[in-house]
């Protein structure tokens, strides 16, 4: 085990350099001078030149990565163009809305996917088993935004239940708050609840018609001993796996949702950095979410390889 | 054609995809009003005999403009799975065929990309060259070819160990001549399926992009951009937030269903990869 876990965490730090490599590089083309922005059209060059040089903006393209990396490994985080803050406290704020988000749809995703799923899997080709999976396609190919603004149509403009939209935060409304996420999060949960009930339901009929299966069945015991007790732990692997991809996608794939339902994420401050040309934002912000996805992606591989120890030898 | 149609997947897909094609194609000729006239007597109506979808915040016929949007998803679909494919094959092919250090860079590449957070990296491709239909669907496309480089790669690593192709070589055939002309008809059905289901996700990530301003720009009708200005008069005239996602919805779920389909009938053992 321990072999293993070194050779995945060497993996991890090698593909975390890459990705910090390319984030760089990416943003080093995207158009616009911060120095500019910062000062605005009417800035002399002597003064733009001043700031290049304090930003570290007239450095070569190595120098640049040297000394961004640097600063980042010091943990001293570069300050917001636009909102005048250290960009970790920009991350940390709204991580406190990204983060909860996230966990929330997952939550809803394993709540819808997991009883259906089975449902369907224990009644596979009989009318629940077709009503479940047309409700699963029917959710495939719906956008979640839209999906999104249809609920904010039922729930905030026609019940008034919900606001339809902002976030008041933790801090001022607790209640407030969670209830702001539960639109997003139930728009972000019902639409991965689609390919987890799918793949629970194939997962659970490959299992049921395992051999350890039949046998318990010819034991003598319930049903719901056979299906609960042996044969739902072994299905749940693969359901796991996909799961925790989505957590680290959602964590940076809530974009759209989060401008839908104006929530001041992760997603949206990126989205409005990027259009604000706010450069160490976007840049800190990219790095962040796309370390999140490898090392969630990491975590999955490391949490299959203890449930099926056979990974490791391969 | 009778075995395609005697799949239910196939036959339903088949009717929804085709019904969205035939309003893209009846657009390019004909819409019940110019898409793009202006009308500040009919604002935000909603669905009537003259409008059947209602009018927007501009007096715009909203099924003018579902229509228009048609011509702009299927372009999005096509294009990119276009610009997917032929990369992603030549890769797929070169990977199976060459090995080694080719085989492994082609490879860890694409599990680099698969590795980015999609919708991010779509929104910086983007807002680096600048919103609009091309870039959206370039950034789309991206991320399409490792998904046909490692189809091509798997598929053709089969039929290249095949006594078919032995033959072939000992006929003294080029390499390349070899791959084009055997191994690609064979992976053809293939990569018709995953096409078909790329085709659908491309028109709902350019739904995504146009929804944030990044994808087609207006006047030109998109339906994620309807959505997009549908938000702001919810209120007003819920029926433009209803239309255009149907539309969308419609669509990914004639085209899913029609890939799901070819699958089943052509190729039962392949596991869908998404």
């Amino acid at each position: 085990m321990i072999r293993y876990l070194i050779k995945k965490l060497i993996t991890l730090l090698i593909l975390l350099g890459l990705v910090s490599i390319t984030v760089f590089a990416v943003l080093f083309v995207l158009p616009g001078d911060p120095a500019q922005i910062i000062l605005g059209i009417n800035a002399t060059p002597e003064s733009l030149a001043t700031l290049r040089a304090e930003l570290g903006l007239d450095k070569s393209f190595m120098g640049q990565y040297a000394h961004w990396m640097g600063n980042l490994l010091l943990g001293q985080s570069q300050q917001s163009i636009h909102y005048k803050m250290p960009v970790y406290e920009l991350i940390r704020d709204s991580l406190a809305v990204t983060g909860p988000l996230a966990l929330l749809a997952m939550l809803f995703a394993l709540a819808i996917s997991l009883p259906f799923g089975i449902y369907a899997a224990r009644h596979q080709n009989q009318a629940g088993d077709v009503v479940v999976m047309v409700c699963t396609q029917l959710g495939l190919a719906t956008p979640e935004f839209w999906f999104g603004i249809l609920l904010t149509l039922l729930f905030s403009v026609q019940l008034g239940w919900f606001s339809a939209g902002g976030f008041p935060g933790w801090s001022t409304d607790c209640w407030g708050s969670l209830k702001a996420l539960l639109l997003p999060a139930f728009a972000l949960g019902v639409i991965r609840a689609s390919i987890l009930t799918r793949l629970t339901r194939s997962s659970m009929l490959e299992v049921l018609s395992e051999d350890y299966v039949r046998t318990a069945r010819a034991k003598g015991l319930k049903e719901r001993t056979v299906v609960y007790g042996h044969a739902l732990r072994n299905a749940l692997a693969p359901v796991l796996t996909i799961m925790g991809l989505q957590l680290g996608q959602l964590l940076a794939g809530a974009i759209i949702i989060e401008n839908v339902f104006f929530l001041p994420g992760l997603g949206r401050l990126v989205f409005n950095a990027i259009g604000q040309r706010d450069l160490p934002v976007v840049r800190d912000i990219v790095l962040f979410m796309a370390a999140a996805v490898v090392v969630v992606n990491f975590l999955v591989d490391i949490a299959y390889a203890v449930i099926d120890p056979r990974i490791q030898l391969e | 054609m009778k075995r395609f149609f005697r799949n239910k997947n196939f036959t339903v897909g088949f009717i929804l995809s085709l019904i969205v094609i035939i309003a893209a194609v009846i657009s390019l000729i004909w819409t019940p009003f110019d898409a793009n006239r202006m009308n500040a007597k009919l604002r935000l109506q909603g669905p009537s005999w003259q409008h059947p979808l209602g009018t927007d915040q501009y007096g715009r016929d909203t099924l003018s403009r579902v229509m228009v949007g048609a011509v702009n998803s299927i372009i999005v679909g096509l294009m990119t799975v276009a610009i997917g494919l032929s990369v992603g094959v030549l890769l797929g092919l070169a990977s199976a065929y060459y090995g080694k250090w080719v085989d492994e860079t082609i490879m860890r590449f694409s599990d680099f990309l698969f590795g980015f957070p999609a919708v991010l990296t779509a929104i910086l491709i983007t807002s680096i060259l600048g919103p609009s239909m091309i870039n959206a669907m370039l950034a789309i496309s991206i991320f399409y070819i490792p998904v046909f480089a490692r189809l091509t790669r798997a598929v053709a690593m089969l039929i290249w160990e095949r006594e078919f192709i032995v033959a072939a070589r000992a006929a003294g055939i080029s390499e390349w001549k070899i791959a084009w002309r055997h191994v690609l008809p064979n992976i053809l059905s293939t990569l018709l399926i995953q096409g078909t289901i790329q085709f659908a996700v491309a028109i709902l990530a350019e739904a995504g992009l146009s929804y944030l301003g990044l994808g087609t720009q207006p006047p030109h009708a998109s339906w994620g951009r309807m959505l997009n200005e549908a938000q702001t008069y919810m209120s007003l005239s819920p029926w433009m937030a209803i239309f255009p996602g149907l539309a969308i919805a419609w669509a990914v779920l004639g085209f899913n269903l029609l890939g799901d389909g070819l699958r089943d009938t052509l190729d039962p053992k392949m596991v869908r990869i998404r």
